[in-house]
Formats: C-alpha cells, structure tokens, sequence
C-alpha cells in the first residue's frame, strides 16, 4: 500500500504533509483538493513533517485535504515521438491541452500511445545486451531513433525474443530479455527515468575535441565551443542573449536541439513556436523543428516546474545522446532556475547565502553542466550534449552568485557588453573579457589544423591580439586626445576596428549574415588580417577614421553577399583598390 | 462586505504585524478572503489551525476581538460589457458614484495562458513618436514599461500613446497614484471623448498600500475578458510598478521572510512575471498589450525593482532631458524594444531597420565626440558634424513633442544623412542607399 497523509500548512506553494508512512526524498505526491490532484515533490523531512513543493498554484487547498505519495521521483517518460512537441517542465504536451488557459491539475501523456511505429530490430534471439543497448529503430522525423533497453536494469541480459519488423506502439512489448537467474523482462520502446539522476550508461568521457559550428563568428572563429562543451552567456538585460542564443539554436551543426525556456518571456517560445516550423535545416532540407523538443516553463508558469524543466530537458537529451546522436542543449535562462531555487529555500527558511541563494548553488550548477559532454558509447558509437546556458545577473553585475558559479563549471564564457549592446555592436560578445578554454586543449588544436588549416590557432590569436592592442590604444587616445598620440596609434585602432565590425558584428536578422560557414569564416579572417598586417601611410589623423570607414563599410556589402558571388568578387575588388590607395607597397600582400 | 447567516465568526485574533493578523481557525482555503474588523483580508499562510492573514486595509484599530469571517472565495471581479468607462477602487468597486457592475464574477489572478496557444504578435502599435515609431516600435500583445525618475512626463507620454493607439480598450491601473495625477488621467481621457472604452482601476495615495497588491490583477481579469471572451484589443497602462513592489516586499518582511536584494522579496522576479506575462496575442484577434511605469531612484537601473523588470518586459523606454536642445526625448541608448522586429520592415517601409540602427549609431559617434569636447580635446570635422547631427536628430526624431508617420520619420533620417555625412560614413546597405540616399 502506498503512503497517504494529511495536508498540515500551506505558505505559497510550500505544503507541509504528515505522511502516515515512508516517504523518501524527492519523491512525487499529489495533493487533492475539490477532485483535482496537484502535483508537488518531497523536498524536506523533518520528525512528522514532509516538505513538498507543489508544481502548481495552491489557492484553495485546505488543511486535512488528502495527500498520494506516488513511490517514485519525479520521472520523464522516454521513447520515439519526442522531437517537434512543446512540454511544460513537468514533461506534459502542451498542445494536448485544448483550453487557452492552463489548467491546474491537469497533466498530458507526453508521447502519443497510440501512434504505430515501424519498427526495425538490430538483435537476435541470444545475442548478449545490456542498460542502454541497441536493440532496435525506428524513424522519427527522419532521424533513425534508437529503442534501448531500459537504462535503469542493471546487469547482464540475453535476449529471449524479439518481433518482426513491423509497425508497434511505444506500449506493445517489442523483445523479451532474460537475466541470469532466468527472470524475463518485456520490453517496450518507452520507458521512464527520474530526471534529477544523471544518465550514465556510456563507457568513457573524453575530453571534447570537435569544434561545434555555429555560424555564429564571434564564436566559431573567436572562442569556439565544441561538441560536447559546456558554454554560458552572461548579460545584462537588452544585451542580446536570447538573440544569440535562437540563433544557435536555429544553425548549429547538431542532430537534436533541446530547447529549455526556463522562467523567461512566453512571448520569446511563441517565436521559437512559430518559427521552428517554417525554418528549413540547410543539411538535411527538413524543417527545424522536425528536430527540435521544447520545454517550455515560462516565467508565469509555477515555480517549482520551472526548477524540474532544466532537469527534463538534459534527460531528453541525455536520452538522444544514448543513441549516438549530436545533441545541442540551450537554457534560457539559468539564473530563473536559480531564482527558483531561492524562493524555495526562503520558504524552507533555510540560513541564505549570498544575495539570499541557497548555499548549496554553485554545487548544484556544476553538476548540472557536468551531466552534458562527449561520450563514447558502449558499442563504441560517440554521442555529445553541448550544453549553453543563459545567465540574466542582477543589475549586469558580473560578480553576482550564479554568474560566478557559473563561470567555475562552464568551459565557455560568451560575455555580453553593454557598451557594445548600447552602440548596436551586435553580437555584443565582449571579445576581450570572452575565452574558451577549448582552445587550449592540444587535441583541438589538432582537430582544426585538420579541418580548418595548420596555422588556424595562431591567425586566432593574432586577431585577440590585435583587438586587445586596438583596445588599449584607444583607451590612450581618450585620454592624451587625437592629437596627442602618433598617427600610427589611430592606424592600430582602426584596424582593431576592422576586426570588429566584419569579423565579429554579424546581422542577425540579415539572411546571409546570419550564418557564416567556417569555410568563409576562414577565408574573411585571412583576408582581414592581411589588411591588418599591411602599413599604411597616413600625413595626418584626420585621414586615418574617413579611409577606415570606407575599407569597413565595403567588407560590410561583402557580408551581405553570397559568399564569392559577383557581387562578392565586386567588392572585393573594391577593397583592394581602396587599399592599394594606401598601402605601403613592399608590405602590400595580395589579398586576392 | 457583507456577512451571511451561516458563515462562523472568529473573534480571537492570536497576532497583529503592521499588514498581517493571525487566528486560529479550520476549513479555510489558501488564498481564501476573510472579513476582518469590516476590512477585507486574504489568507497567506496556514500552518495547522493558525491562519494568517494579510489585511489590505492596513491593521490599524483591530482589536484582538475583532470580528472575522471568511468568504470562502478568493478575490473575484464582476466582468461585462458595463465596466466601459467606469472608475474602480482596488476591490473592484466602483468610485465613480455609478451602480455596482452586473455581471460573471470570475477570480481575479487566474492562471496562464497556455504557451501554445498564444500567437506571435504582429501588429504595429502607432503613436506618432518617433523616439517610439522609429526606433522602439511597439507591437500588440507586448508589455513594456517606462523607466522614469519621478520628476519625469511619464504619465503624459503614457496618455499621449495610450490616445494614439487604436485599441478597442484601455484599462487604467492606478498604484500609489496621487490625486492630482489621477484627476490628470481622468480628464485627459474625458476630454478625449473617449472616456466609453477607457476602465480605471485606481488606488491613491490617500488608500492603503497594501491594497495596491490587487491593482493589476483587477485590471488584467477586466483586460482578459476582454481580449478572450469579446475578442478586443486591450491596452492596459499599469503606473506605478515600483509602488506595487514595494507593497509586496512590505508583506514579505511583515511575514519574517528573508529579504534578498535591495529588501525586496525573494520571489519577486516570479511575482511581477505573473503580471507582465498576460500581455498576449491570441489567435482570434483579441489581444492585451501591457505599457507600465517602473519609477527609478536616481536613474538607477540596478536596483532589484527595474532590474527584475527588464528581464520580464519586452524591453523598455527611457525619458532623459536633452540639455542641447531642452526637451524631452526618448533616449535612443537605454530604451530597446524587443519585439520592433516582428514589424520593422515587413509592416513598415524595407529601410526601417537600417535607418534606425544607422541613426543610433551616428548618435553614439556623437556621444564621443562630446566626451572628447568635454575633456577638452580638439574635434575633427567628423566629429563636428556628427554632433551638429546628433542635435538635429534630437529635435526632429527623438523629441516627445514629435508627432508624424512612419514613413516620415524615415525620409526625415534619410535627409538628416544626407545634410551631415557621405554615404559611405552611414554604413547602410548599398541597395538601399541606392534607393532613398536624397539626390
């Protein structure tokens, strides 16, 4: 029998329980007021009081309302039929539900039970498997979609049976395993997993190597972030996170997009809803959301789900890892997950850390970023979850509690800059206070001499270090005033600049600035850093910003061109004839 | 409120806080309303037979013998079509010496609007301003505040727009309005003659903060029934949200909860999201566009209040003096607005985003070229010029006072371009600047 209680206090969506049996921590309940049930989780025991936070308002609930302990954590359910849905946090389809408003208690079959699959099977009777296995596919959306043996069996099983290739239910039993002690198992291609437990069955977690494209050249060419890394955007508001964040979303090289909208603007998914659809993926020609699963817990949307959907969505993708798949993971944004956090600990009152978050913060964001990575599989297979977070500190301040906890668990700090948010220098990541640690690792080195060309790394940092000299001769000129340097000193400046506006500003909302492949990535850094590496002769300043500007303003119209179209080569030539204008000729290098 | 017959009356009240009272009692619901010593008061905590209640009318001359009653029902507002043109207090009351409102009682601070039923808004707000129009263009079913010192025109701005509009209804939410303030709203919008689509839910100065906490929630179930039921386009103005704020952090620390930042409550993110996130577009048309005040200290913006706010709102507008030309203007730097981009140059002219975002940029020249002139350094002819820009642009563009169409305020910048600077100085695409450089 399972354990029941008794609802004994109520403080906003903090209930108090008296269990009259076991329960455990974390464990589901559901509290039933008026003949609704509402979903709530264990998050303190103290004598005969049970904690538990409920998913959902709790106007109304009365004490003595009867409480189910449900015996088991808060799970997801797993299996073909996750990708183009939208979810709450709580994993419920938010397109089955028909009313415009949300309503309380009511919780929606995450898969479609009833939808047949075709069903291809990889084993045979008597083949040895294991947690996680391989033991069959199916096409969903085009993607081949690996059914696995449940993650949470432990040991060594033999398969007893398994069908024909044919069309099945995610609830028809698809094999039958055996275990040593002869005990069968049926199999189906759902199953379940608590969401807070990490998905462990792979056989190794290197350290990432491939570089992530992302079209995005402030990253890709600046501080690149691989598969299987673990990246964060700090900003303040009105800075462009969610810009940049929809536009890695939209161009990463990723098989699966897991999209968790934590406690942010409803109207940002509802962009993401309507866009999705349309967009097409330049690799595979399908649509975008073909791909895509979001878990949506918007900012009006209870509290404590808020906290869960971080947590559904690295199952989810935990899950599409397993099979050997690509896996991009963003969350918008950390810090309401965060918030959530706090409020709960308030109502706990529990002693506060800093700024009022619970202490245990930093502890519980690293291990979370630590759940994402690269992994060899089992069978030898590789699967990654690249996981970019979204961090809103309070008033901007960089040296805030989830800023700063992040920044000791994520590999890749995209840091966006007011200044350069409030002069449209858009992306406004700060190519100065950003790093990725990525671009230290020797095995990356090695991967890009391979893919992009041997000297790569150093053409990057010649351009860190051309934009961090642009910086502090520009600090000097404010200072000493336009006159008071040597004219080689706004040379250097503007050639920081030049970095600046071509390499590292990208429109996004330009069709084919949008996204820039690293093969044209590659072409434009050579190119800039040819210029930058030229002389030019200059009598005085005053010609220095005009000539400058002209060179900008003609990389820019190449930006907007189809990479070597003629419209292209027609500026380029431009370009050079306005740098031959110039130039010094023996330090002239063809930029042809 | 009124009492019925069968409703037990408690007389024992166990503890008196400045806004809360606690008693003991049984079979109350969270949320509940209660009817404390004649003023109304809504349960906050239960803990086994102890209820504690936060008194909107403040706690002051409740005797620990008062007499309370609970109603069994949350705070609810009667919706009709009769609440056009009438003026409530927080409770929904009318104050306007008209009859009580007839009509389906419905909870106020109902749930959300499922995400997936939502539509992307797409429709063009015009106001006429081109500090707006031009480059913070508002879109139905956004919610955007203004960021305002005290002493600055917010609220004529925020009637000025709220006129402009063409929205079948305005819902006033007046918290902490002074009187003076409140006789302003009430005749501008009578002398508009468009006082039949215009509700006010007003709590002043004169009322007790506390009660400020069911402002926005009175008029946003007004706004839903609205959008949802008649399928109309509601704009509601919210002003003064950093009042309301600090009614909640007052509760919060009454209620020994541990303040975070700047003694506001922790849940406060969650507690102003609930409001600003009703703005929406529905599918059928209706629609609730949400323009609030957030008043600042100082201009700062850091502060737990407007810092919250701006991660909710769909961006936000900025007032500033200009000293060189001694006008009010909409700051092109601070302000943003987040959804201009569902608009600009697919429901406005293809030059909009360009213009916009080339004039902005000529104005941060500017700035630096001011910084330089205050630091005593020489200016070049660029800097000259993109200052003398700067104060054109000020008056003709960013000014409160402007008032023209969208397409003017675009040919306006084109021609300011083309007065100060060379084509190639302004950075736009060259088809464009093909097309509308001035010849």
């Amino acid at each position: 029998m399972s354990t029941k209680g008794k609802v004994k206090g109520i403080i906003a969506n903090l209930v108090v329980v008296e269990a009259d049996g076991p329960v455990s921590q974390n464990e589901i309940c559901f509290i039933i007021t008026g003949g609704t049930k509402l979903m709530a989780e264990v998050i303190k025991i103290s004598g005969i009081s049970t904690y538990v936070q409920v998913f959902e308002s709790t106007r109304g609930v009365k004490i003595d309302s009867d409480v189910e302990f449900a015996g088991h954590l808060l799970e997801v359910t797993l299996g073909p039929g996750l990708l183009s849905k939208n979810y709450d946090g709580l994993q419920n389809d938010l397109d089955k539900m028909k009313d415009v408003f949300l309503k309380r208690g009511e919780y929606t079959h995450p898969l479609d039970p009833g939808k047949k699959w075709s069903f291809k099977p990889l084993v045979r009777p008597g083949d040895k498997v294991e947690a996680a296995s391989w033991i069959g596919e199916v096409q969903e959306n085009a993607m081949p979609h690996k059914i696995m043996i449940p993650f949470s069996l432990k040991g060594n099983f033999t398969i007893k049976n398994i069908v024909e290739a044919g069309d099945y239910t995610i609830e028809d039993t698809i094999a039958t395993i055996v275990d040593n002690e002869s005990k069968e198992i049926k199999i189906s291609m759902s199953q379940k997993w608590p969401v807070k437990v990490p998905i462990t069955n792979f056989k190794e977690k290197p350290r990432p190597f491939r570089l992530l494209e992302t079209g995005v050249r402030t990253m890709d060419t600046l501080n690149p972030i691989v598969e299987g890394g673990t990246g964060f955007i700090p900003g303040p508001f009105g800075a462009g996170k969610t810009v940049l964040q929809h536009a890695i979303s939209k161009q990463a090289e990723a098989d699966i997009v897991i999209v968790a909208a934590c406690g942010e603007r409803a109207n940002e998914v509802v962009e993401i809803f309507t866009e999705f659809p349309e967009l097409e993926d330049v690799r595979t020609g399908r649509k975008l959301m073909e791909r895509t699963t979001i878990i949506a817990n918007t900012s009006n949307m209870p509290v404590a789900a808020r906290e869960a959907s971080v947590y559904t969505a690295m199952t989810i993708a935990e899950y599409y890892r397993s099979m050997g798949l690509k896996v991009l993971m963003l969350a918008d944004s950390t810090s309401r997950w965060a918030q959530a956090l706090r409020e709960m600990s308030n109502r706990l009152e529990e002693l506060p850390g800093p700024d009022a978050f619970p202490m245990d913060l930093p502890a519980v964001i690293s291990s979370f970023y630590a759940r994402a990575g690269f992994v060899y599989l089992n069978n030898g297979e590789t699967g990654s979850i690249t996981f970019l977070g979204t961090v809103s500190p309070a008033g901007g301040n960089l040296k805030e509690p989830v800023t700063e906890s992040t920044k000791k668990a994520a590999r890749c700090f995209y840091a966006l800059a007011q200044q350069r948010a409030d002069s449209k220098r858009y992306p406004a990541v700060d190519p100065i206070d950003s790093y990725s640690k990525y671009l230290e690792y020797p095995e990356f080195t090695e991967f890009v001499s391979n893919i992009i060309s041997e000297n790569w790394i150093d053409l990057v940092n010649e351009a860190k270090t051309i934009l961090q000299r642009g910086k502090e001769v520009y600090e000097q000129i404010n200072i000493l005033g336009d006159d008071g340097v040597p004219v080689d000193y706004h040379i250097t400046y503007w050639k920081s600049e030049i970095i600046d506006f071509v390499i590292l500003q990208q429109d996004a909302f330009d069709k084919i600035d949008q996204s820039t492949p690293i093969e044209r990535q590659q072409y434009m850094l050579e190119h800039v850093l040819n210029i930058c590496n030229s002389e030019f002769s200059f009598d005085s300043f005053t010609e220095v910003d005009s000539y400058f500007k002209r060179i900008i303003n003609t990389y820019k119209q190449m930006n907007y061109s189809d990479f070597k179209s003629e419209k292209f080569n027609k500026f380029e030539k431009e370009l050079q004839n306005i740098v031959n204008e110039r130039v010094v000729a023996e330090t002239q290098i063809s930029v042809e | 409120m009124d009492t019925k017959a069968f409703q037990k009356i408690y007389t024992k009240i166990t503890q008196i806080t400045k806004a809360t009272c606690s008693l003991r009692a049984s079979g109350i619901g969270y949320d509940e309303l209660a009817v404390v010593n004649g003023k109304l008061a809504q349960v906050v905590k239960i803990i086994r037979d102890t209820v504690t209640l936060q008194v909107f009318g403040g706690t002051e001359g409740i005797p620990t013998n008062a007499e309370v009653t609970f109603l069994g029902k949350s705070p609810t507002i009667k919706v009709s079509e009769d609440l056009a043109g009438r003026f409530f207090n927080a409770y929904g009351e009318p104050i306007d010496g008209g009859p009580a409102i007839e009509g389906e009682e419905r909870e106020i601070g109902g749930p959300s609007v499922n995400p997936v039923r939502r539509k992307q808004p797409s429709e063009l707000i015009a106001t006429g301003i081109a500090g707006i129009d031009l480059n913070n263009t508002l879109v139905s079913g956004q919610k955007i505040p203004f960021f305002a010192d005290p002493d600055q025109p917010f609220n004529q701005v925020m009637a000025m727009v709220a006129l402009r509009a063409k929205t079948d209804k305005i819902i006033l939410g007046g918290m902490g309005l002074t009187n003076d303030d409140y006789l302003f709203y009430k005749n501008v919008f009578d002398n508009a003659g468009t006082l039949d689509r215009i509700i006010s839910f007003v709590n002043t100065t004169d009322n007790p903060p506390v009660e400020r906490l069911l402002v926005p929630d009175m008029a946003l179930t007004a706004a839903e029934y609205f959008a949802v039921d008649k399928n109309e386009t509601v704009l509601v103005l919210l002003t003064d949200m950093t009042l309301y704020a600090d009614a909640l952090s007052i509760v919060s620390n009454r209620m020994d909860q541990i303040p975070s930042k700047d003694s506001m409550p922790g849940s406060l993110y969650s507690d102003l999201a609930k409001i600003y996130e009703k703005a929406v577009q529905f599918p059928e048309g209706g629609s609730i566009t949400i323009i609030a005040v957030t008043t600042l200290s100082g201009g700062d913006i850091t502060h737990a209040i407007p810092d919250n706010t701006g991660y909710i709102t769909e961006g936000q507008l900025f007032l500033r003096r200009d000293s060189d030309i001694g006008k009010v203007i909409v700051d092109p730097f601070r302000s943003l607005s987040r959804l201009k981009q569902l608009v600009i140059g697919k429901k406005t002219r293809e030059d909009h985003p360009q213009v916009m975002n080339a004039a902005v940029r000529l104005y941060a020249d500017a700035a630096n070229a001011k910084t330089k002139l205050e630091n005593g350094f020489d200016l070049t002819d660029y800097d000259q010029r993109s200052l003398d820009f700067a104060k054109d642009y000020s008056n003709k563009l960013l000014a409160i006072d402007v008032n023209i169409d969208i397409d003017e305020m675009l040919t306006t910048g084109w021609s300011l371009f083309n007065k100060h600077f060379k084509p190639e100085e302004v950075g736009i695409k060259q088809d464009l600047v093909d097309k509308y450089w001035p010849k």
